[in-house]
């Protein structure tokens, strides 16, 4: 008898409601479309989470290569109860946010990946998850980790959140930190913003296609990096390029 | 006493720059080199606070002379708080003037990035007074936030007026390729619309998150020389007309009246005076506004606009770029950025850009006299300087 493998590998997800799109007036006038997508709109987001494994900064490596095998996870039916939502500005991708249910009751926040830098992007689409887990899924809690000095500061100092040190979270077993919803209510006024219903015209563009990042992070510019490891470290190759000043000469 | 000019200008994008701090003291120096066309120097002046604190290296000065090979020339480090790179600039116009060196090279440089926000506003904040401020946590923007309410009870500046001069320096920076911050930013966004309280918040009350500047890296170079060598470099001619400096009480509690800045008052008089020029002669400048607050502020006690006017000025548009006075056409220390040793030397660098012509979109209509004023502790320690472009 033959065995559908597939069927067994494969999870079954458990029905929840879905995210209700809202947006955002940014810092510089823009206005932030929040959705959530779906399994199928996955590959369109693929190919401008690859480049940013190769920044090493603000461990935008780390995430990204742990969002992109989320991402591919969802997509292949290998996470349970996984969702993925997006932030847009013009169409164009500024954020990315994921996490999944660990059970009725507590749900577990994945990554939030800003790919334009500033104007609260990836704090607004933090948000947003939270929301969903909280008012729209009705969970009780949700388990966080950061990976970056600057999640940190977004999320276990803003939201002032709770250890819960005894849970191991499911990004590299590392101890937990828990949103509540005694905290989030508390976070709301200050932190939690957006519109609803989002104006027909906005969200269509946002739904029509998910356009690239405009500005997205980029690995560390060194500007003598070239030259110095031509030479040494201890500054021969900038000795070398004063010493070729065209038309130099002496006062 | 011998004229002083600028003949050579050299800078880094302010921002993050992860290379080793003296690279980024080097590189700029290097423009400035190559800008003017020399190959040696008399003595090296390099401006910096932060460098034993953040970056575990001192003697910058004689760092900068060996990476480059300019030896036997003459260094020294200067430490002046945020005021530091306008004071070297004083430093090395003494030493022109005086007719002890003919050229000399001018560096302020920073690198506060490599710490978080936290660590670099606690290193500032070292400048308050030990045993009066700095025992009781204040930081520089809180001392900025008290500051601003007093000024706001008495003046009747708002906060609108504050998220004015953000808008401004933000849209002048977008004309700035080495401003840290290319992002313009709006009314509605920061302070009217409905997300603006989350997007713009209050960080010690009445100021908030975009009435800051930003922790920033960056270095620059000035080469200061005598008129003799200026001729010879055949750069435009751009005198450093006029240099003043003055100091008011460590701790702002013990001044009179706390939002008189006398110190600025004081350097901008000397500065003037020296010069021969009058502040209405000014075509444009470059001021100290680490916080919103402080351009309107200082663009009063410079003499630009009368005591508790500044704000009015800026409500009428005198000081956008295309006003009477445009005042932080690089974006200012808001939105070019702060590297606090580096920043007296780019505003300098800012103006002498202006006067050669060469700022681009962001020049200043037929600039030929400019100013600019370095705002060192919370005031105690003033620098202010004069340019002229001759013919």
């Amino acid at each position: 008898m033959a065995i559908d493998l597939e069927k067994l590998l494969r999870p079954v997800d458990h029905p929840v409601p879905p995210f209700p799109p809202k947006f955002v007036t940014l810092a510089n006038g823009e206005e932030m479309v929040i959705r959530q997508i779906d399994r199928e709109d996955i590959p369109a987001l693929l190919p401008h989470v690859a480049p940013l494994m190769q920044v090493e900064r603000d461990y935008y490596d780390i995430v990204s290569a742990r969002l992109y095998a989320e991402l591919l996870g969802f997509y292949r039916h290998r996470v349970q109860d996984e969702y993925v939502l997006v932030a847009q500005i013009d169409g164009h991708l500024a954020a990315i946010v994921n996490g999944r249910l660990l059970n009725p009751d507590v749900g577990v926040s994945y990554h939030t990946l800003a790919l334009r830098r500033g104007l609260r992007i990836g704090a607004h689409a933090f948000a947003a998850k939270m929301e969903y887990h909280i008012d729209i899924m009705k969970q009780k809690e949700v388990l966080i980790v950061a990976e970056s000095p600057i999640g940190f500061r977004r999320w276990m100092i803003e939201y002032q959140l709770e250890k819960r040190f005894n849970v191991a979270h499911e990004l590299g077993g590392v101890p937990s930190y828990a949103l509540t919803k005694k905290l989030f209510d508390r976070a709301r006024e200050s932190l939690v913003v957006g519109r609803r219903p989002v104006p027909e015209k906005l969200l269509e563009k946002a739904c029509q296609a998910i356009l690239p990042p405009t500005d997205p992070p980029k690995p560390p510019f060194d500007v003598l990096a070239a030259t110095r490891a031509m030479y040494d470290s201890t500054g021969t190759a900038l000795r070398a390029s004063r010493q070729k000043l065209e038309g130099g000469m002496s006062k | 006493m011998r004229e002083v000019y600028v003949i050579g200008l050299g800078i880094t994008k302010f921002s993050r720059l992860e290379y080793p701090l003296i690279e980024i003291a080097a590189y700029p120096s290097i423009m400035a080199m190559k800008d003017c066309g020399l190959n040696s120097v008399d003595h090296v002046y390099v401006a910096n606070m932060g460098g034993s604190r953040i970056s575990h290296q001192t003697a910058l000065g004689s760092a900068l002379v060996d990476h480059l090979s300019l030896y036997p020339a003459g260094a020294e480090t200067i430490e002046n708080g945020p005021a530091s790179g306008a004071s070297a600039i004083k430093q090395g116009y003494m030493a022109v003037a005086s007719g002890v060196h003919d050229v000399v090279m001018v560096t302020g440089v920073e690198r506060m990035r490599e710490t978080n926000n936290l660590e670099a506003t606690d290193f500032v904040a070292s400048l308050a007074h030990p045993l009066a401020e700095q025992i009781y946590g204040v930081t520089l923007p809180s001392l900025a936030g008290m500051f601003t309410r007093l000024y706001m009870n008495q003046y009747g500046v708002t906060e609108k007026h504050l998220a004015m001069v953000a808008i401004k320096n933000h849209a002048n920076a977008m004309h700035n390729p080495n401003a840290h911050l290319h992002m313009p930013i709006t009314m509605e966004g920061i302070l009217t619309g409905p997300e603006a309280s989350t997007n713009n918040p209050y960080v010690a009350d009445p100021l908030r998150f975009f009435d800051m500047c930003p922790v920033s890296d960056g270095g620059v170079c000035l080469i200061l020389a005598s008129k003799d060598v200026a001729k010879k470099v055949k750069r435009p001619m751009v005198r450093l007309a006029g240099v003043g400096q003055a100091t008011d009480t460590h701790c702002v509690h013990e001044r009179e009246n706390p939002t008189d800045l006398l110190a600025v008052r004081g350097a901008a008089e000397k500065c003037f005076k020296m010069a021969g020029f009058k502040p209405k002669d000014v075509d444009v400048a470059e001021l100290h506004d680490a916080f919103s607050i402080l351009e309107i502020v200082e663009s009063e006690e410079v003499g630009f606009f009368k005591k508790g006017e500044g704000h009015i000025a800026l409500e009428k548009g005198y000081t956008a770029l295309n006003g009477k006075l445009p005042i932080n056409p690089s974006g200012g220390l808001k939105a070019k950025g702060h590297p606090v040793g580096a920043t007296g030397v780019g505003q300098a660098h800012e103006i002498v850009t202006q006067l050669r012509g060469e700022a681009g979109a962001r020049q200043v209509k037929n600039a030929k006299i400019g100013f600019s004023c370095n705002f060192g502790g919370f005031g105690n320690n003033v620098v202010a300087l004069a340019f002229q472009k001759e013919k």
